[in-house]
């Protein structure tokens, strides 16, 4: 196999598993039709820098650390998988986990942002979950807001030296719930309240979707303690290529 | 090493009772979407709100979803666990890694 195929192949094969992170949507994203217009723009055209620069943070993947990306699959399909599963909650309604934390701390969170538009597309088209029209509301809460926060609060933890596993368990789970925290402040903003205002709504919003979404970040921050594990059990040299590791961004070899 | 193996298997425990808590606790709801819910609340806040656009193609019925949702769900995993495989065999059959505790020094 020439080299020009193996990264073919590769690449191909972190296509199938950004498309596996695809199809998260289902309980929380805005769906497609309810945001106006004027913020369907404004969601989208900030979006477009981070997508960037994760477009050259997987290039960089893809041509120094070749060895990751089996890694880089395995985080894409975490993330496909948690997208899947809707868990009941105790507010009496389901919701989903995000998935893009872990990938974030591994990785970096620009890498989740291109991941997690795929799966957002994904969504959108096969599933009729969030939409089109909301694509870059959804992309900013799910893909931008969620792995930035996962990403801070895990390099945090570390300066202040946190129990490693301590400090996964909680930028994976409080990255999934500012997912849903910048979902409400975005409906809450489109929609404020005719009595309240926006904070009114705001609040409204976050009584459906941060409530529900409690019990289910913390089973996500247990699950990506349980996959970290994993990984620096079995996985240890490639990890050691990544910022999970090493810290900083992608760009040092 | 032990240790480790103990917290993997207490926090699956614990994912799958805080999962399963409301099932057994709420009795008369069927958990649906939290964001039908939402839907709901955009109503209250704006009742002559009408969606502007709608999702290019929907799912027949319940049962397509589903399905599109457990293929969904085993690709994924299916994936995970070939790495997950590939790395346990590969620490098996050429142990050479360094133990994770060296990975953070």
């Amino acid at each position: 196999m020439t080299s020009k195929e193996e990264r073919f192949i590769k690449l191909s094969v972190v296509m199938a598993m950004v498309f596996g992170v695809t199809q998260n949507t289902y309980a929380m994203h805005i769906m497609e039709g309810y945001l106006p217009l004027k913020y369907c723009l404004f969601y989208g055209v900030i979006c477009l820098p981070f997508l960037a620069i994760g477009v050259v943070n997987i290039n960089k993947i893809v041509n120094e650390h070749r060895k990751t990306l089996l890694l880089l699959a395995m985080m894409g399909a975490y993330a496909f998988v948690l997208s899947a599963l809707k868990i009941p909650s105790v507010t009496g309604s389901s919701s989903h986990p995000t998935g893009t934390g872990l990938g974030a701390i591994i990785f970096g969170p620009c890498v989740m942002s291109v991941l997690g538009i795929i799966v957002l597309l994904f969504q959108a088209i096969l599933l009729a979950h969030g939409g089109l029209t909301t694509l870059g509301a959804n992309t900013v809460s799910m893909a931008i807001a969620g792995p930035f926060v996962s990403y801070g609060i895990f390099v945090l933890a570390k300066k202040l030296k946190v129990n490693r596993y301590v400090g996964v368990f909680f930028a994976a789970s409080i990255g999934d719930l500012f997912t849903y925290c910048v979902t409400s402040v975005q409906l809450g903003v489109a929609y404020p309240n005719q009595v309240g205002g926006i904070m009114a709504s705001v609040k409204q919003f976050m009584a459906v979707f941060a409530v529900t979404q409690i019990p289910l970040a913390i089973i996500e921050g247990f699950l990506a303690v349980i996959v970290v594990i994993g990984l620096e059990t079995y996985a240890s040299r490639e990890l050691k290529e990544t910022i999970y590791v090493k810290g900083g961004t992608l760009s040092e070899k | 090493m032990k240790n480790k193996k103990n917290l993997v298997i207490i926090l699956i425990i614990l994912c799958v009772f805080i999962g399963a808590f409301p099932l057994a606790y709420i009795k008369n709801s069927e958990f649906g979407g939290s964001d039908g819910a939402a839907e709901d609340v955009i109503t209250e806040i704006n009742p002559e709100y009408k969606p502007w656009a709608e999702s290019i193609i929907a799912p027949p019925g319940g049962e397509t979803e589903s399905l599109l949702f457990a293929l969904q769900a085993s690709f994924g995993t299916g994936i995970v666990c070939f790495g997950f495989g590939y790395y346990f065999a590969r620490k098996k059959f050429k142990p050479e890694e360094k133990e994770s505790e060296e990975l953070f020094r």
